[in-house]
């Protein structure tokens, strides 16, 4: 239990020749229904969790896949006005809070996070299982009241609508996002907890990959926000069925404390979605590069940054609400203040290139388009705090786009970069090169053909959450951005094609397939049960490359063995 | 207790006591946070209601029993004096002590949550609750000025709402000190850990700091 | 000037529209070099340190604080130069000018109802003199709708229980989109309407083509009269209810110490919810009227209480505030 004397770093040896006598792999290590479903690995926990995040996302665009069909004509023709308010509200609510707000904490930061501090599990495993239950039981109810007639609120809830007029599921569905969050905040708890106190002898704070900076930064905000959409929620739900008039100016309520209550959460939220998507930009630069990430310390504090600046801000959603002018000018210049850390980042991320190893397999094709895509989506942010932009592009397709932009392009970018960095590790297969890096370029064109039209239609004046169109110039756009989503759609349905095939058919991986240097990259593919066979004792910064150019010499042979292409 | 079984009690992925003690002490206060903020945003929407509607809320918090009020925050202090003993108790491994003591914090616990049900139940007899059947007939001009209904029927749907939420809280803090009080009897703790008694006393001192904030604010408006 | 013709750009229709088009096209052509730059260095990197054999690994960096200092820097200075530019074009669409003429616009599920000053109502039509500045006082009957011109660059939240503001000065005559900006239920891509311009004479003509009986202030005038209020609210009786003369837009002492501006909201909640706010030196004892006027019927009433003037002579401003 307590480390001794002497121990020394973890031994980089292959596993390959250990075969017979190594513990087994967390994924033979039992087997069946019961081994799974009452696990407290937090690797299985981990997988467990990918495997529902997959398919909310798979749900979450179907409804897009509706949406965008619907809006190819101007006219309202495939579906009716009450079926489409329940798609785009069923899309939002899917994609941001059972696929966005949890995935990359509760899928890589479960799996990384024990990991790349050498521990040998999150500071509560059990707590970990049962999120994923918590988590489970609200998508369950979010997804019925999608069956059980819909909800057509739009993700947003905003009253008088949702609490007095709408005619659908409202509460079950307000339910299903409480007990959702819930399980956000057992993360959230789980992940700070073993951050602060798990980490191995040796690991201090600055000793730290960023992926771990990232999930921590994610987690403050986790356990700040959550609980206020939380009490939110259920103020909405008690206006719906006791009339407790807090909302209703019939009653002295006010439906702008709504708003104010609710952004308050849900500008943090898009944080707790972005963070570790950076975190895992930091680890893709750093391992396809083959250096450490350029000012490493600047990008902790700018995620320190990002995380506190975040709370100050949520007015830049209310500019026209009515609230003053000059309660908006303060959320703007804050707003200015909070794209800083974030313009920092970037910038140091691109001089991590400068006189590295660069190489360009899958995952580092995915960091690429996040870079590309983060700069369109992050300006365009910067355009939408700016007052007399925002004005005229706010409730527009303008914002639309600027969301999915930092969304899609950043968020699920680096989602699905990390899973292709991490598959090997995760799986201990390879998938085949050549699908992947022709699904990533697809994603990435796709992407941008869907999005980029609606920064045009945005400024023309095209609302949001719009049935129909009645503006006939502004078809070509919408055909264009539509053709897109069928692009992107195929981009992202070939990976989970190739990845599953890959389960059953692929190479099986070396411990260090892309050469990367990590404690993660010092175990076997995938790992054991307990991580590490013996304790870890760290001696190093992170990204060390210099002190491990042999373990690199030793990937790079054992990579050509498994004939990475 | 046998060693086997004392050192069953430290789970395997700690590198030790100290380590298993401080993350779920750690995890508890970062718990307390979430719940500050989730309480916080309840409180924020009565504050600003109250800024706005001063003789309503006061008048309207009038009707409310200062005296059960009163003798409830009484009794959570109180509680939280045997919360406290009952950590002393466990830390010496004193068991009937320590017993005793969860056992008084859950019969306080139980106190508080009867008056509070006297308390409601005054006010379904009076149609002071939400629903339909609301009612409320001070609106003379008196001390408070004229009264709008509506807005005294906010104070009591606020009050409803934010007195409600503590009591699940007290209601889920008596399931907690119940299972601690079997595990009590069942000889669970020991010097060597106890980590369960001070965690949950952390949960329940929160609860009571909440009500002592509530109490002032809902009670005691404009009182001399 | 150029940039009235860009493609992609609705229309400038408006005073405003202009400002609003150069800081976008400004910050666009700012984003995008600085974008084209970011990407530039990206493939140059790309190509000049491409891996060349498998155990290569990259060059350790030591930066100079002073670089990322400068990167930190330089950013904050840009975006807060945004920040007081679109502040500054933002305060201009607040600021309403001297002299605006009022027009009310009721939100409502799904329709946009306006009243113009001379008493003419509109449903999802408008129409406008060119030149003149348009101050909008914007509420909404049920949900919150948003009241969105895009030629104008226009746009405001439409709250139930209160007002907000907006204003414009038409600059081109011509038809020009409604839309709600603000998802309101089933209809709300249908809620859209047409704001025509027209050059003043032509407006006076629709103005008496289709003037009703009587102005916004004439039916608030009959409405204050009908609901009792002038049983109080009388020159000669000022012991039971304040004079109503001139109070609009001035300062209010209340009860309690406090000052307000007797503003639409204020005057709106001294309607609804008169016990809310007590004017120092009377007694609360108006009844509320919630309930018992329609949102129009306010603003009837408030358009008459903003035409009483303080040179103590009750009646409406006649000349229909044109």
């Amino acid at each position: 239990m307590n480390p001794g004397p002497g121990q020394k770093e973890q031994d980089m040896s292959s596993t390959a020749e250990h075969q017979t006598d190594a513990p087994p792999d967390y994924l033979n290590d039992g087997y069946g229904l019961r081994s799974w479903l009452l696990t407290t690995d937090h690797k299985r926990i981990a997988m467990l969790y990918l495997m529902s995040v997959t398919i909310f996302f798979m749900m979450g665009s179907f409804f897009a896949a509706l949406i965008r069909a619907e809006l190819v004509t101007p006219e309202g023709d495939l579906v009716t006005p009450d079926m489409y308010n329940r798609l785009f509200t069923m899309h939002g609510v899917i994609m941001v809070f059972l696929f966005l707000i949890p995935t990359i904490p509760a899928v890589f930061g479960n799996f990384f996070v024990p990991i790349m501090i050498g521990a040998k599990d999150l500071a509560m495993p059990r707590l970990n299982l049962a999120s994923w239950y918590v988590f489970n039981v609200g998508a369950v109810l979010i997804l019925y009241s999608i069956f059980a007639g819909g909800l057509d609120t739009g993700w947003t809830f905003y009253v008088p609508y949702s609490s007095s007029y709408s005619a659908t599921n409202v509460v079950t569905a307000a339910v299903g996002i409480f007990i959702a969050g819930f399980a956000s905040i057992m993360t959230g708890l789980n992940l700070m907890v073993t951050i602060h106190r798990m980490r191995a002898p040796g690991m201090t704070w600055f000793r730290l990959p960023l992926f771990v900076w990232a999930n921590y930064a994610t987690s403050i905000i986790i356990l700040l926000g959550t609980p206020v959409v939380a009490i939110t929620i259920l103020m909405v739900g008690a206006e719906r069925m006791f009339q407790l008039g807090i909302f209703d100016p019939a009653y002295g309520g006010d439906p702008i404390l709504f708003q104010h209550l609710f952004w308050f959460y849900s500008h943090p939220a898009v944080y707790i979605m972005v963070l570790p998507a950076m975190g895992i930009q930091s680890e893709l630069m750093a391992a396809f590069a083959r250096k450490r990430i350029f000012g490493y310390r600047y990008v902790v504090y700018s995620s320190l940054g990002i995380a506190v600046l975040g709370f100050l801000v949520w007015g830049h959603h209310m500019y026209t609400s009515g609230q003053s002018a000059y309660a908006a000018a303060v959320f703007s210049i804050l707003t200015m203040l909070v794209a800083v850390p974030s313009a920092v980042k970037t910038f140091n991320w691109t001089a991590t290139l400068y006189r590295g190893s660069i190489s360009f397999q899958t995952p580092m094709l995915y960091a690429l388009a996040f870079m590309g895509l983060f700069l369109v989506g992050g300006l365009t942010g910067v355009m939408l705090g700016t007052l007399g932009i925002d004005v005229h592009v706010h409730d527009t397709y303008f914002v639309v786009a600027h969301f999915h932009y930092v969304m899609v392009g950043v968020t699920v970018s680096a989602f699905m970069g990390g899973l292709h960095y991490w598959w090997p590790k995760m799986t201990g297969r390879l998938y085949p090169s050549f699908p992947s890096k022709i699904s990533a370029i697809l994603v990435f064109l796709g992407f941008n053909l869907t999005f980029f039209p609606q920064f045009l239609l945005g400024f023309m004046g095209m609302p949001r959450r719009y049935h129909a169109y009645p503006v006939e110039d502004w078809q070509v756009l919408n055909v264009l951005s539509s053709a897109g989503a069928t692009v992107l759609g195929v981009g992202f349905l070939l990976p989970a094609v190739y990845l599953t095939w890959s389960l059953f058919r692929g190479k099986r991986a070396p411990a260090n397939p892309w050469g990367a240097v990590g404690l993660e990259w010092d175990i076997p593919s995938p790992p054991t049960k307990h991580n590490f066979e013996e304790d870890v004792v760290v001696t190093h910064e992170a990204y060390d490359y210099d002190a491990r150019r042999d373990a690199i010499a030793a990937a790079a042979a054992a990579k050509q063995e498994a004939d990475l292409v | 207790m046998s060693e086997a079984v004392q050192n069953s009690r430290l789970a395997h992925w700690y590198r030790s006591w100290e380590e298993q003690t401080e993350s779920v002490t750690l995890a508890m206060w970062f718990f307390l946070v979430t719940e500050v903020m989730f309480f916080g945003g309840i409180f924020t929407a009565y504050l600003i209601y109250r800024a706005q509607n001063p003789e309503a809320f006061a008048a309207a918090s009038h009707h409310l029993d200062i005296v059960m009020g009163g003798v409830n925050t009484a009794v959570l202090i109180g509680s939280s004096l045997t919360v406290v003993m009952s950590v002393w108790a466990a830390e010496r491994g004193k068991q009937k002590a320590l017993a005793t003591w969860l056992f008084l914090t859950m019969l306080l616990g139980l106190t508080f949550l009867v008056i509070k049900y006297f308390e409601y139940s005054a006010k379904f007899e009076h149609n002071l609750v939400p629903g339909a059947s609301f009612e409320f007939h001070d609106t003379r001009a008196g001390e408070h000025g004229y009264v709008d209904p509506s807005r005294a029927r906010m104070f009591f749907h606020l009050y409803f709402f934010m007195t409600g939420l503590h009591a699940l809280h007290m209601i889920i803090g008596l399931g907690i000190y119940g299972v601690l009080l079997f595990n009590t009897l069942k000889g669970k703790y020991s010097v060597r850990w106890h980590d369960p008694i001070p965690v949950a006393g952390l949960y329940w001192h929160f609860v009571d700091l909440v009500w002592i904030f509530l109490f002032p604010l809902l009670y005691l408006i404009g009182r001399h | 000037m150029i940039l009235a013709n860009l493609p992609f750009m609705p229309e400038q229709a408006s005073t405003i529209a202009h400002e609003i088009d150069e800081l976008y096209v400004f910050t666009v052509v700012l984003s995008t070099v600085v974008s084209l730059l970011i990407v530039a260095a990206l493939i140059w990197f790309m190509v000049r340190y491409k891996r060349r054999s498998a155990d290569e690994i990259g060059h350790r960096e030591t930066a100079g604080d002073w670089l990322e200092i400068t990167w930190t820097v330089i950013p904050a200075i840009v975006f807060l130069g945004l920040f007081f530019w679109g502040a500054k074009v933002y305060f201009d669409t607040y600021r309403v000018p001297e002299g605006a003429d009022r027009y009310y616009v009721v939100g409502k599920q799904w329709m946009w109802k306006f009243q113009h000053p001379a008493g003419n109502r509109e449903i999802n039509e408008l129409h406008v003199p060119v030149g003149r500045p348009i101050e909008l006082v914007i509420t909404s009957e049920d949900v919150i709708h948003s009241f969105f011109v895009p030629a104008f660059r226009t746009k405001r939240d439409a709250v139930p229980g209160r007002y907000s503001t907006a204003w414009f000065e038409a600059t081109k005559t011509g038809t020009y989109d409604i839309f709600c900006a603000e998802y309101c239920g089933a209809e709300h891509s249908l809620m859209i309407g047409k704001i025509t311009v027209m050059e003043p004479a032509d407006y006076e003509a629709w103005l008496v083509d289709k003037l009703p009986e009587r102005t916004l202030a004439a039916s608030g005038e009959e409405l204050f009269q009908e609901k009792s209020c002038n049983t109080c609210h009388r020159a000669d009786s000022d012991a039971r209810a304040p004079i109503l003369n001139g109070i609009y837009g001035s300062e209010v002492a209340l009860l309690g110490g406090a000052r307000v501006t007797a503003d639409d909201n204020y005057i709106r909640e001294s309607i609804i919810n008169p016990a809310g706010k007590v004017v120092a030196g009377y007694q609360p004892i108006m009844p509320t009227y919630k309930g018992q006027l329609t949102e129009e019927e306010i603003l009837e009433l408030m358009s008459y209480i903003q035409s009483l003037e303080s040179a103590g002579h009750e009646g409406e401003g006649a000349e229909g505030t044109m």
